[in-house]
């Protein structure tokens, strides 16, 4: 077959039609634009909002529970061993917060290749003391470098660096917190724990992650000053953060060193179902949305060839009578519709990039996201290539009929109804 | 003398609204550099017969040969070959492409069937306008010619691939006298110097009686 040729016709066609082409072929750029502007920006909002829990969220956290024994005395005694044993008031046990044997557990977990980094955190109620008045609150006492690895914390700081927290007896509070006290930089606080140990701390950052529960009661300082809090030893520590390469993989993870290490362990998913289901909707929203778009644009497509089929029955019927077989002619008007799919869906995708510019340009500044300056987008190059597919899928659905159609036609009808 | 059409027994039906036999069982041969031509009564057969012969209608019992081959029962693709190297077709209504401009209207067949480089092809075309006195209007749109303008380009494009047949229907059906006589004067001139075989189905006994030979049809049978 003469590919040139039949294309060399079919742009003739067009032309012959140029309005109704233009027409059909921004119907196409419309779809497209459309589709990756809106999941560009769907997806950068997720992004967004993912990362929110994402980076101050570890894949799988390692701590001990506040739980009752599992082995209740009664399970000892040989003479009940066969009957079923109710035990009423049962207390939990106190194990103790801290982690047993946590040096060698965070050094076997580096060496895990499954694992980007390990950060070793302790969490502690305390009383914040500001003249008379307690208000309860959190501290974490961290390791500077791997937490900032793995959660960017320095992301919500407003005020400070990170970093000054390996100064000793320095600590970083939340924004809620700073204004309640009416702290700033460099200010001192008194913190209590709960076992009543006090400690005076400088005040070298402040922290805003959004969320005003959070920031009413978090703050971080490091390990050291942590430990030095509560009065305990150097390898005192109660959580361990993983982050792992392949989030699909926490619940797994979770459950090996749950057995391994004889820890209670909680994965990304299981703490956050509820995100991960906002996430998809929002996805499927977009996807759909657009594929509508698409589709409406394929019927336009439909009709117009449809249209051109009808107008030029002359010129099918002098090509069959001429030597184009059925099959040619069939081609001759898929091309048509490519040639439209193709061309709309080109400037589809440089409109959906001018779009999605647009809208990454809007100022979008929110006390909750310090670091957020206009609307997120997601330029993800996975959007195009499924907006370009999609263009050329519909519109050449969009065609074959009418192209099957137009091969069918028979020249002697036509030469005969003269 | 080679034949370069043959029908055996050629029977064709309508049957819209009833069954109706329009063919019956025809036998005709035409042999290499005759000009042929079909008259008869208007629904006597004689365009369905062209039709037929043309390839384009499938429809039918008995069989056609062409150049002593077997035609009955080839592919659409085959089919399509065959009208595009061996056939050249003039029609009543000039049917040219709107869309090109004369020559790439005379040009297309040649393109379709590739056998020349597009240059050659050309080359051949505008010689085949010169031999019709339109090489004039070559880079003219064909809704800018006259009825007779535009027959000569129809002309033009059935030679372009040198078929075997030239086939028309009613080719000056829809001219004045003088037009209807000049392309007789053409079609008489490829016969008598290149020895082309041409079928012209007419209803125009002054065009026919100059032919060479004269096929009368009447209800679906050929009488002389």
């Amino acid at each position: 077959m003469n590919f040139k040729l039949i294309l060399n016709i079919a742009i003739h066609l067009l032309r012959a039609r140029l309005k109704q082409t233009v027409v059909a072929a921004v119907g196409v750029t419309f779809g497209i634009a459309m589709f990756i502007t809106l999941v560009g920006f769907m997806n950068g909002l997720n992004g967004l909002l993912d990362g929110l829990m994402l980076n101050r969220t570890p894949h799988v956290r390692l701590y001990n529970e506040i739980k009752p024994s599992e082995n209740q005395p009664i399970a000892l005694s040989e003479k009940y061993k066969n009957s079923t044993n109710f035990i009423s008031s049962v207390k939990p046990k106190d194990r103790g917060k801290a982690i047993y044997n946590s040096l060698a557990i965070i050094h076997y977990l580096k060496q895990d290749e499954r694992i980007i980094d390990v950060a070793p955190k302790i969490t502690t109620p305390v009383f914040f003391n500001s003249g008379t008045i307690e208000i309860s609150g959190v501290v974490n006492g961290i390791e500077v470098a791997p937490e900032e690895k793995l959660f960017q914390t320095s992301d919500y700081l407003v005020e400070g660096k990170i970093a000054d927290l390996n100064q000793n007896n320095s600590i970083i509070i939340g924004k809620g917190l700073a204004d309640k006290m009416l702290l700033v930089k460099g200010d001192m606080i008194k913190v209590t724990s709960a076992k009543g140990n006090l400690a005076s701390l400088k005040v070298v950052g402040i922290l805003q992650i959004g969320i005003a529960d959070i920031d009413n009661t978090m703050s971080y300082t490091s390990l050291d000053t942590a430990q030095k809090i509560l009065g305990e030893s150097t390898n005192y520590i109660t959580d361990i953060q993983v982050k792992l390469y392949d989030i699909k993989t926490a619940p797994a993870l979770a459950t090996e060193f749950h057995n391994k290490f004889d820890l209670d362990t909680i994965d990304y998913q299981t703490a956050n179902s509820q995100f991960e289901t906002g996430s998809t909707v929002r996805s499927i929203i977009s996807y759909a949305v657009g594929i509508v778009l698409l589709i409406v644009a394929g019927f336009g497509i439909y009709n117009i060839l449809n249209m051109m089929i009808f107008e030029k029955m002359d010129s099918i019927a002098i090509l069959k009578a001429t030597g184009f077989s059925g099959k040619d002619v069939k081609w001759i008007f898929i091309s048509l519709s490519l040639i439209i799919g193709i061309t709309g869906g080109v400037f589809g995708l440089v409109f959906g990039y001018v779009f999605s510019s647009i809208i990454d340009a809007i100022p979008f500044e929110t006390a909750s996201l310090p670091t957020v300056k206009t609307y997120p987008i997601d330029y993800n190059p996975l959007f195009y290539v499924v907006g370009i597919t999609f263009a050329l899928i519909t519109t050449t659905i969009a065609g074959l009929f009418p192209a099957i159609k137009a091969g069918k036609v028979d020249p002697v009808e036509i030469i005969r109804g003269k | 003398m080679s034949k370069v059409l043959e029908t055996i027994g050629l029977t064709k039906y309508f049957y819209d609204p009833i069954k109706f036999k329009v063919l019956d069982a025809i036998d005709m041969s035409i042999n290499h550099g005759e000009f042929v031509s079909i008259v008869g009564k208007s629904g006597c057969g004689k365009s369905t017969l062209l039709y037929l012969l043309s390839t384009m209608d499938t429809d039918y019992d008995g069989e056609i040969l062409m150049n002593e081959e077997l035609v009955t029962g080839k592919s659409d693709k085959e089919l399509a070959k065959i009208r595009n190297e061996k056939i050249g077709f003039v029609f009543q209504f000039h049917y040219l492409l709107s869309e090109y401009n004369v020559l790439k209207n005379v040009m297309l067949p040649g393109l379709k069937l590739g056998k020349f480089s597009e240059a050659e092809v050309e080359h051949h075309a505008m010689e085949h306008l010169r031999t019709l006195d339109m090489q004039e209007q070559a880079l003219k749109m064909p809704n800018q010619l006259s009825g007779g303008q535009k027959q000569r380009v129809a002309i033009a494009r059935a030679l372009i691939n040198n078929p075997l047949i030239i086939m028309g229907d009613e080719p000056t059906g829809n001219l004045d006298k003088k037009n209807s006589d000049m392309v007789f004067d053409i079609f008489n001139q490829l016969t008598l110097e290149k020895k082309q075989t041409l079928l012209i189905v007419t209803h125009d006994n002054d065009f026919a009686k100059r032919t060479n030979r004269i096929i009368t049809m009447q209800d679906g049978k050929i009488v002389v």
